[in-house]
């Protein structure tokens, strides 16, 4: 458990998650399989709920399909200590650690002053799909540098021109794939849309 | 590691919590539609069924020890004045543990606590001491109360 989170959750505090948890987070889930099948393309989380202070809704819908007792969570420094961070503990019972190589999801609002894909956990030999899957929830999906995706699940090639990534993120995209079968596989969302970019995708900016 | 909610209030609340979680969910459901108010409430968790390991201690200086496994289901609910209720009940009823919730959640609320006070808690409470003395009085009419004889080789 995160040292910063409190003992005792305020449950005044906690807002409501899904109105229908079962079927709900079936439908995220496939929205989630099939942004990582298809890299490039942009789901719609419409029906998701309203996530508590700091998260966009297609964040908290992420959070509450996939995070779960047996999930470590690395949460940023701007969602720590919030109703972000009390919401998930209610709703997913994640624990929360301040170690992200120990992650097995990391949630980051703060592209900018995260850490390194590095950082997180790359996965081992045996279970290269124990490693980190990161969420970065972002300004937009659109409107940023533009990058070309070539990869499995895409036909010829996708673009992505994501917003608000600090500069040399995309070399670490790419160190990230030089390592396949290691590597993180990252998650993308904004207000209540998804994209992913699992390891296996090979990035280039334009001009490369 | 399983997330802590800690029981504020305690040992008052503990103790209704466990009086609605121990009551078999057919009191529960007749205490509560025997209300002539119920309060509007929206879910903040919607019941679920869950396991619980249960684990006990011989004597009370002996080692904690897995007894085994429970079904358990929960809920949370918030009523529209604002107070949340969360009810663990033994079991699989899923109307159980949110009426349990919600009887949780009237009881911190001073307007709404003497609506069910007495008629949803006081009244499985009295179930449960029945339900305990019936069990005692059965157990307590197999008793065999063992003797000695006084020895009788004097001493030597």
């Amino acid at each position: 458990m995160s040292a910063s989170a409190p003992a005792t959750l305020d449950l005044a505090e906690v807002s409501p998650a899904f109105d229908d948890p079962t079927r709900e987070s079936q439908a995220v889930f496939r929205k989630v399989m099939d942004a990582v099948a298809r890299p490039g393309t942009i789901q719609d989380l419409a029906f998701a709920p309203v996530a508590p202070q700091g998260l966009d809704r297609a964040a908290g819908a992420v959070a509450l399909t996939l995070f779960d007792f047996e999930t470590p969570t690395w949460l940023d420094p701007a969602l720590r200590g919030g109703a972000a961070e009390g919401w998930m503990r209610f709703h997913c019972g994640c624990p929360l650690t301040n170690d992200p190589a120990k992650a097995a999801f990391a949630l980051i609002t703060d592209a900018l002053a995260a850490p390194d894909l590095a950082a997180f956990n790359q996965g081992d030999a045996k279970y290269p799909d124990r490693s980190t899957t990161l969420v970065f929830q972002l300004p937009s999906l659109e409107g940023g540098a533009q990058v070309t995706l070539i990869g499995p699940g895409i036909k010829d090639k996708a673009s992505l021109a994501l917003a608000g990534l600090p500069t040399g993120f995309w070399d670490q995209v790419q160190a990230n794939h030089a390592k396949f079968q290691f590597g993180v596989d990252l998650i993308f969302v904004a207000g209540d849309r998804l994209t992913a970019l699992p390891r296996s995708t090979r990035v280039t900016l334009r001009g490369d | 590691m399983a997330v802590e909610t800690v029981v504020e209030g305690a040992p008052e609340r503990r103790r209704w919590l466990s009086i609605l979680a121990k009551a078999p969910a057919k009191d529960v459901i007749a205490a509560w539609d025997g209300l002539a108010e119920r309060p509007a409430y929206r879910p903040l968790r919607a019941p679920e069924i869950g396991m619980v390991l249960v684990r006990g201690r011989m004597g009370g200086g002996g080692d904690a020890f897995n007894l085994g496994e429970m079904t358990v289901t929960r809920a949370a609910v918030r009523l529209e004045s604002g107070e949340t209720g969360i009810g663990y009940v033994a079991g699989r009823d899923r109307r159980h543990a949110e009426i349990a919730a919600a009887v949780d959640a009237m009881m911190q609320s001073a307007d709404l606590r003497p609506a069910v006070e007495g008629a949803v808690v006081a009244r499985l409470a009295r179930g449960q001491d029945e339900r305990r003395d019936t069990a005692a009085r059965k157990a307590a009419a197999t008793k065999v109360d063992f003797f000695t004889m006084v020895r009788t080789r004097s001493p030597g």
